[in-house]
């Protein structure tokens, strides 16, 4: 087999010096009965020919985003990916390495971690980030635990924009350590005003969490919201989906947020299917003892150069066990090095025409789907992401547009399974991708759906 | 007063009824370089035995138990900036907090210092 | 001959500043369409100032990168024998297959209709990981194994809920990984800490002595984080079940007997398993990881959304809770369905090896440990005596008066070309040494790894502390201050203020 090196004659060698006649011999723990004597009923080994075309054989089935004109978005954005991205992960240097325990030997992924979070930390306009958590769901639900660690209360109040992935993992999260998830259902129609939200807020409040663009694609300011939360001692949230945004509008820093969290996916990750993802995570400088997840500092080493290592690491499990503020380990390292290459390739020129490039297409897309009939645009504000009400269930059209080759975007009924009156709703993201000929075929396709 | 000790390695300094707690000599010996003090909030109640504070080198993180019932008054700010101050002042300026003391009487139950050194050298 | 140079570069081992010490204004590594000045619609949020990220041009950032990646140690560059982390090759075809653009290029929320091929094979990898462990059911969404951790745990808390059973103690091994007790107080369970016998397994008899009507469960990692198999799992789990808790297995060691031992012949009722460590995906400098857990039919109702079902026509992703299929999951775990990238690298890698392949793998995973051991075992001082599995663990014994610590002797095996051993994990053994060679070394670097450490040790035993202390010399960076960075944290770069 091509990935084991041992030769029968090795093997035998190796046998003789352990002092042992046979491997089975290694396995006398194991108790009766339990240990097997022949391979388990799955296929034998192949060669790489062969299991690369079993895998492309299962490639074959499916649609590429890419292969057809593509509006989906809920949290998971198409974007282009430079081809320098994935020439620098896959170095093996940084694909084969692990967690950077010894730092001596580990700085190019402790460097590039220090870079990492200066770029999150940046663009969400907040003091300090983590080194990554595994996507924007877990760090939702991480930044409520958070939350209710630093103001020693357990309620979360969640508004109704927040991704219901996001919402649901939350909850999940919560369920087991008595804490109270409380909130507003989504309304594409009509946002929660801060008051609505202030009623929920009482004593036992830890943080309010919104979204920002939100799950419709509007984008809100929450400076008002951010005082009334401070003036009852909860923390404001805020997380997001598409970290692009923050190209064209205002960090959620400005608006007072003390933790801004959400998904990395859209800078120099593909879609794969969901996974793997990249949660970024920041917050204020009070507040970082308190943050979950791996943080690379930086410090000197013994000849006095500038060096890089993984510090506060007393808040972590290995440490502190069933006190630590997470139990996350691994995290997402080779995702968070995509995301910093790409966002190295961009910088701030590149960054900010990303952004603004994504949301001129929006806005053509937008116009050209409110000409459809039996098509409106809700929205008043979005970023890359709107919502349109049609004429009949989204879930229908969508099937419709796919045997046109369209791929039009997320009937809101996916999201919301049980909430019958969005039947109709259908999320539409548009991205640098989308040329105008895609976003001509999907007016077409719409209009000849709903017609 | 003389200064009282815990098993726990803290001493105790009472003066007008309040207490001034920290940790000992040995116990920052023992922990290595201090990188940072979690310090309790003033108000907090306190129960002897109880979580007060947590103390961190770099690679533990310790406990730091109440060594009597009473309530923060008073905790040592200037750690936060410098908690080095514990490894080169540990039972002067790098005290921890101050206390009210709900029983003086339990502290008839800590080690004087002669008592302590005994109890530090049978470890 | 030593000299300083102008640069501070050392030949190859180059210094290189961080990217926000190389931008220019106007440097850009991307060409993007002009913008056509479209009014915005961003609800008069537009951002009115700069992010702060610096200009690069392509090239500087593919220098910058390729001269980071030059200042790592990766399985690719040399023996990574770092225990309990199982430091395998990684095989590039997984990289190429996960690549193709019909399984990369997926959005996660397309119709079925057009992903039948990423649900097949999703499909694919759940059987796989069940005929492996020969267990009822599998949940693939975790994202790494201290999520699948999580997943394990919760099913047992909601099956303990749906008993109506209000059972809070969960014991755990005091050698087990920082992991399971955070998992379990994360899941509302008190931690209650089983002491090791003098061979470095449970204790029967004080596990036996903490059961009782309150005990939610066991999380035992076999084979251990000692490196040793449970010899007596099977009475661990049938006492656990007589007293009504479950078993929760840390499968991070599956390596040791994946094709020789299945965890459901042993009375297991969740398992994880660390895709990135028994099936090849890359650890890619701390993640991203995968971590699948296998139920047992007990546990398996309770297994979070969303799955995978085969039907008649086609495979089916559930995303909702479905009252009338006897399924009660306890909630979601992470946004979308889990980790595809590394389900598609797992496969690619089973695939390869065959059920044949896997089991040699395990045994010469096990082959290559006992090797290790056997050619150290009289010069370092052995934890616990017999056979090990995958990994052979040492105290520092054979370290006492020299002056020379665990930490010192790691730092000088770098130097000597090595990644070095898992140190001071478990936290039972002191001054733990943890080897892991995996099944992918030659005997020829096992026994170079052997013969410098077994030199290293001598020249610890002769006296020498003050160059293990100082250790190593020859890396990009010597030690660091680690209490320095903790004391006063500084992590972002920032502009130099005038």
């Amino acid at each position: 087999m091509r990935y084991l090196p041992l030769t029968s004659a090795d093997r035998a060698s190796m046998l003789e010096t352990i002092g042992a006649s046979s491997v089975e011999e290694l396995y006398s723990d194991v108790p009766d009965g339990a240990l097997l004597d022949a391979p388990v009923d799955l296929p034998s080994h192949l060669g790489e020919m062969q299991v690369e075309r079993d895998m492309m054989a299962l490639a074959a089935k499916n649609t590429g985003a890419s292969s057809v004109p593509s509006f989906l978005g809920a949290g998971a954005y198409r974007h282009h990916v430079p081809a320098t991205v994935d020439y620098v992960i896959q170095r093996g240097e940084f694909l084969t390495a692990y967690t950077p325990y010894q730092p001596e030997i580990a700085q190019g992924t402790l460097q590039y971690l220090f870079e990492f979070q200066t770029q999150v930390a940046s663009i969400t306009g907040m003091d300090v980030a983590n080194a990554s958590m595994w996507d924007g769901a877990t760090s939702c639900a991480e930044a409520v635990l958070m939350a209710c660690r630093a103001t020693r209360r357990k309620k979360a109040v969640l508004s109704g924009g927040v991704h219901p992935h996001y919402r649901e993992v939350t909850e999940t999260y919560c369920q087991y350590s008595d804490t109270e998830v409380a909130g507003r259902d989504g309304n594409p129609e009509q946002q929660a005003t801060v008051e609505e939200l202030d009623d929920l807020i009482d004593d036992q409040t830890a943080c309010v969490v919104v979204q920002y663009p939100d799950v419709f694609g509007r984008v809100q300011d929450h400076t008002k919201l951010a005082e009334v939360c401070h003036a009852k001692g909860a923390l404001l949230v805020v997380v997001f989906t598409e970290a692009v945004a923050f190209g064209a509008i205002k960090s959620p820093g400005s608006f007072g947020a003390d933790i801004v969290c959400g998904e990395g996916q859209s800078i120099g990750n593909a879609l794969n299917y969901g996974g793997p993802y990249v949660g970024l995570f920041a917050t204020t400088q009070k507040l970082v003892r308190q943050m979950p997840g791996r943080l690379c500092g930086e410090t000197v080493d013994q000849d006095g150069k500038r060096g890089f290592v993984l510090t506060l690491s007393t808040r972590e499990q290995h440490i502190r066990r069933e006190k630590a503020t997470s139990n996350i380990c691994t995290n997402s390292g080779l995702c968070s090095l995509a995301f910093t290459v790409h966002m190295s390739l961009l910088g701030e020129d590149g960054y900010r025409r990303l952004a603004t490039l994504n949301h001129e297409n929006a806005c053509k897309a937008a116009d050209a789907l409110d000409a459809v009939p039996g098509v409106t645009v809700v929205n008043d504000s979005f970023f890359n992401e709107f919502t349109v009400k049609l004429s009949k269930p989204a879930a229908e059209v969508v099937e419709t547009l796919v045997a046109k080759n369209v791929l039009g975007g997320v009937p809101l009924s996916r999201l919301y399974p049980n909430r019958s009156d969005l039947d109709n709703y259908l999320l539409v993201a548009v991205t640098e991708t989308n040329t105008d000929d895609d976003i001509a075929a999907l007016a077409d396709a719409l209009k000849e759906a709903l017609a | 007063m003389a200064k009282k000790f815990s098993q726990e390695h803290e001493w105790i300094e009472l003066e007008d009824g309040i207490a001034t707690v920290g940790i000992t000599d040995y116990a920052q010996q023992s922990l290595g370089d201090i990188v940072y003090v979690e310090l309790p909030e003033v108000g907090k109640k306190l129960t002897k035995d109880g979580d007060a504070a947590v103390v961190e080198s770099v690679k533990a993180a310790s406990d730091v138990y109440a060594p009597l019932d009473g309530e923060i008054v008073e905790v040592n700010e200037d750690l936060d900036d410098n908690p080095a101050l514990v490894n080169e002042a540990p039972e002067t300026d790098g005290w921890f907090f101050r206390m009210t003391l709900t029983d003086e009487s339990q502290l008839d139950e800590l080690m004087d210092e002669a008592a302590y050194n005994d109890f530090v050298e049978g470890l | 001959m030593t000299f300083t140079t102008h640069t501070g570069n050392r030949g190859l081992v180059l210094e290189e500043k961080l990217i926000f010490e190389q931008g220019q204004a106007g440097r850009t590594g991307v060409d993007l369409p002009e913008p056509k000045g479209t009014k915005s619609r961003l609800g008069g949020l537009d951002r009115d100032s700069d992010v702060g990220l610096p200009g690069l041009s392509e090239p500087q950032v593919v220098r910058h990168f390729t001269r980071l990646s030059q200042k790592n140690f990766g399985i690719d560059s040399g023996f990574f024998p770092l225990g309990s982390c199982t430091m395998k090759h990684n095989p590039r075809i997984n990289e190429k297959v996960a690549r193709l653009p019909g399984l990369s290029d997926l959005h996660p929320m397309q119709p079925e209709s057009t992903v039948q091929g990423a649900l097949e094979l999703m499909d694919q990898c759940a059987h796989w990981l069940l005929v492996l462990t020969g267990m009822p059911a599998v949940a693939m969404s975790p994202a790494a194994g201290a999520q699948g951790e999580l997943c394990g745990m919760m099913a047992i808390r909601a099956a303990l809920d749906a008993r109506g059973e209000n059972r809070r103690r969960v014991l755990v091994p005091e050698s087990a990984h920082g992991t399971n007790p955070a998992t379990a107080a994360a899941c509302g369970f008190t931690v209650d800490s089983i002491p090791a016998t003098e061979d470095g397994r449970v204790d029967l008899a004080a596990f036996e002595a903490k059961l009782g009507d309150d005990v939610a469960g066991i999380m035992l990692t076999n084979p251990n984080t000692c490196g040793l198999f449970e010899r007596d799992v099977r009475k661990i789990a049938d006492l656990v079940h007589e007293a009504g808790g479950y078993f929760y297995c840390d499968g991070a060691n599956f390596n040791a007997i994946v094709g020789r031992v299945r965890p459901a012949d042993l009375g297991i009722d969740a398992m994880h398993i660390n895709l990135h460590k028994t099936f090849s995906t890359p650890h890619g400098g701390g993640g991203p990881g995968s971590g699948p857990v296998v139920f047992s039919d007990a546990l398996a109702p309770f297994a979070p959304i969303p799955y995978v079902v085969r039907t008649e026509n086609g495979f089916r992703l559930v995303e909702t809770a479905d009252e009338n299929d006897g399924t009660k999951p306890f909630g979601r775990l992470k946004g979308f369905h889990g980790q595809m990238g590394m389900f598609i690298r797992a496969l690619a890698y089973m695939k390869s090896h065959g059920s044949d392949g896997l089991r040699q793998a395990s045994g010469d995973a096990v082959l290559n440990a006992n090797y290790l051991l056997a050619r150290l075992k009289d010069k370092l001082s052995v934890a616990y005596p017999g056979y090990c599995m995958h990994e052979a663990l040492f105290d520092d014994g054979f370290l006492k008066d020299t002056g020379v610590s665990t930490l010192d002797l790691a730092k000088a095996i770098i130097d000597e070309g090595f990644h070095p051993m898992t140190m001071y994990f478990p936290l039972v053994v002191h001054g733990a040494l943890l080897v892991e060679p995996t099944e992918t070394e030659t005997k020829e670097s096992i026994d170079e790894f052997c013969d410098s450490v077994l030199h290293l040790v001598g020249k610890a035993q002769s006296g020498d502390a003050e160059f293990f202390k100082n250790a190593p010399y020859l890396t990009p960076r010597r030690r660091l201050d680690e209490t320095a960075a903790a004391r006063k944290p500084v992590l972002r770069w920032k502009p130099e203020t005038a």
